[in-house]
């Protein structure tokens, strides 16, 4: 079996073995929920479709994921078990992929356990099920891209509550390039390329679509660069502080 | 085979490890001492790989640290200073993930994770979260993941810290049992460790090599070594004796205690005395109450190698 499958099997499980993952689970459920119904007015659009649910996952995974996420490796540098990891024969990049990959999957159980909301709007109505599984999948891909930020950070530090707080700050500057307000301060007087290279790295502008069904190409590339581009700078900056 | 050539190690302006050279072969214990902050614990870290050197290379059984350290983390089994794990796992559970990870498969991965448990005593504890052992069994977890695939190369960092004296004892006793065919380096404050399973110990101090040679060899390098104490008769025969031994070839510094019975007999250094004295004594028709030879102690020599002077 790879190296990078026998630490996404170990990782999963510490998740399990911990209060960790019920507090985790719990708190989306109750939050997704409570967003939906209180802010979202489910039931009071009167529509067969779950976009006030998917609508508030982009500020849901603003906390939570970084909550997650901080423990990856500042956790083991703090612990010294990264010695131990990194002295064992696996690359550097098995570990990386090993541990984003488990806790993608754990966000994924998280999400996957939201399917009541599913069930409800299917016995209300008569929903459009594929664009509700093209957002599933886009909510998936956003959580996956905010989990490679908050990986990376988290090999910078040694310290769980630094890196959770940079998270934050990291993910929030990535959902707030596409905010009309950010976005109006620049229209005025920056040339259109610069507006639309600042919107186009908006996790909001390329969810929105998701989120309605739409799936398009580009929004999916543009999530697995994000996830990409951030497991290489975890990769690097494990290499340059594990030993620190 | 374990080569290091001229290896050193710049933690920012501090050179933690200052061109180290040496090479171990299988069969051989070697023992790192130094003073904390030695630069034996970064050696230890830069030969499993886990820090790169600032300079030079380092060899195990011919595969490059840095350019090949698959091959070589496969060959080492290693015990990191405090021996860190996965608190929240059990002992079985971590040992079957580390299996996994060096490649142990069908009834050899049954066999070796039986042997390690068996010969660790980790039986009691399988089930338990490694968080709530106590600090000898989280040692004894560490060194059974270590030794687990077998390697050829061991790394111990403090193998016997935090275990108590029965356990100190079963761990030597492991240490000694696999070291006819393996590498194995250990590092230590304990100098009695070094002198009951090394074969060689290494003496480190600010990041150089200051002494090198068998512990024996290193502790008769004490100014005591070798020293006879007796206990005579009476006073007269002690006063003769003194005169007596200071005629030998090589003479030796005779010291009479104030009690006028005791007397020692201090031999040049690296040189024997008792042979000689017990001519002089068969030949006198002697016999002292108390006769002993005093060992140098590796103490001593660690001491005033460590702080600057020669012994």
């Amino acid at each position: 079996m790879n190296a990078a499958m026998i630490l996404f099997r170990r990782e999963l499980r510490s998740y399990f073995a911990t209060p960790l993952a019920y507090v985790f689970i719990v708190i989306f459920l109750l939050l997704a929920g409570s967003f939906t119904f209180f802010l979202g007015g489910f039931y009071e659009r009167g529509q067969a479709d779950l976009l006030p649910f998917f609508s508030f996952h982009p500020w849901l995974y603003l906390f939570l994921v970084p909550a997650l996420s901080m423990r990856l490796w500042a956790e083991e540098r703090k612990s010294g078990s990264v010695e131990l990891l990194m002295t064992l024969p696996l690359t550097l990049l098995q570990a990386v992929l090993g541990k984003f990959l488990a806790a993608w999957a754990f966000t994924g159980i998280a999400l996957a356990l939201t399917f009541p909301m599913w069930l409800s709007v299917n016995y209300l109505g008569d929903p459009d099920n594929g664009a509700i599984l093209a957002a599933y999948l886009g909510s998936l891909l956003m959580a996956g891209a905010f989990l490679a930020i908050g990986a990376c950070i988290s090999a910078t530090t040694r310290n769980q509550v630094v890196a959770f707080i940079l998270t934050v700050v990291v993910c929030f500057g990535f959902l707030l390039s596409g905010f009309p307000l950010v976005l109006e301060l620049f229209r005025d007087w920056a040339p259109q390329l610069l507006v639309d290279t600042i919107a186009s790295f908006s996790f909001l502008t390329h969810f929105s679509s998701i989120s309605k069904g739409v799936i398009d190409l580009r929004d999916l590339l543009y999530f697995g660069a994000v996830i990409a581009a951030w497991l290489a700078a975890n990769v690097v900056v494990l290499d340059l502080k594990k030993a620190e | 085979m374990i080569e290091t050539q001229s290896v050193s190690k710049r933690f920012g302006s501090l050179l933690a490890v200052d061109q180290l050279s040496f090479s171990v072969s299988p069969g051989e214990v070697l023992g790192f001492l130094g003073p904390n902050g030695a630069g034996k614990s970064t050696t230890m870290k830069m030969i499993t790989g886990f820090i790169a050197p600032s300079e030079g290379r380092i060899l195990v059984y011919g595969h490059d640290v840095e350019n090949d350290p698959i091959q070589c983390k496969r060959q080492i089994g290693y015990l990191p200073e405090g021996a860190p794990s996965y608190g929240e796992m059990n002992p079985l559970a971590f040992l079957e993930f580390i299996a996994d990870l060096r490649g142990l498969q069908g009834t050899i991965r049954r066999q070796r994770l039986d042997y390690v448990i068996d010969r660790l005593a980790l039986g009691s504890v399988l089930k338990q979260s490694i968080d709530t052992l106590s600090k000898g069994f989280k040692r004894r977890v560490g060194l059974a993941q270590a030794v687990l695939h077998d390697p050829r190369v061991l790394i111990l960092d403090e193998p016997t810290d935090g275990l108590d004296p029965n356990q100190k004892h079963e761990v030597r006793d492991l240490i000694r049992d696999m070291s006819s065919d393996k590498i194995i380096v250990i590092s230590t404050h304990i100098l009695e460790e070094v002198e009951a399973v090394c074969n060689r110990a290494m003496i480190i101090s600010r990041g150089k090599l200051l002494a090198d040679d068998t512990p024996a060899n290193l502790a008769a390098q004490s100014p005591g070594h070798n020293t006879v104490h007796l206990v005579m008769g009476n006073s007269s025969q002690a006063a003769e004796l003194a005169t007596e031994l200071e005629q030998l070839d090589p003479p030796p510094r005779v010291e009479r205690l104030e009690d006028g019975l005791s007397l020692k007999a201090i031999p040049p250094a690296g040189r024997e005395i008792l042979p000689q004295l017990q001519q002089v004594l068969v030949n006198k028709g002697w016999a002292p109450s108390q006769l002993f030879v005093e060992r140098g102690k590796l103490d001593d020599v660690f001491r005033s190698i460590t702080t600057g002077g020669r012994p």
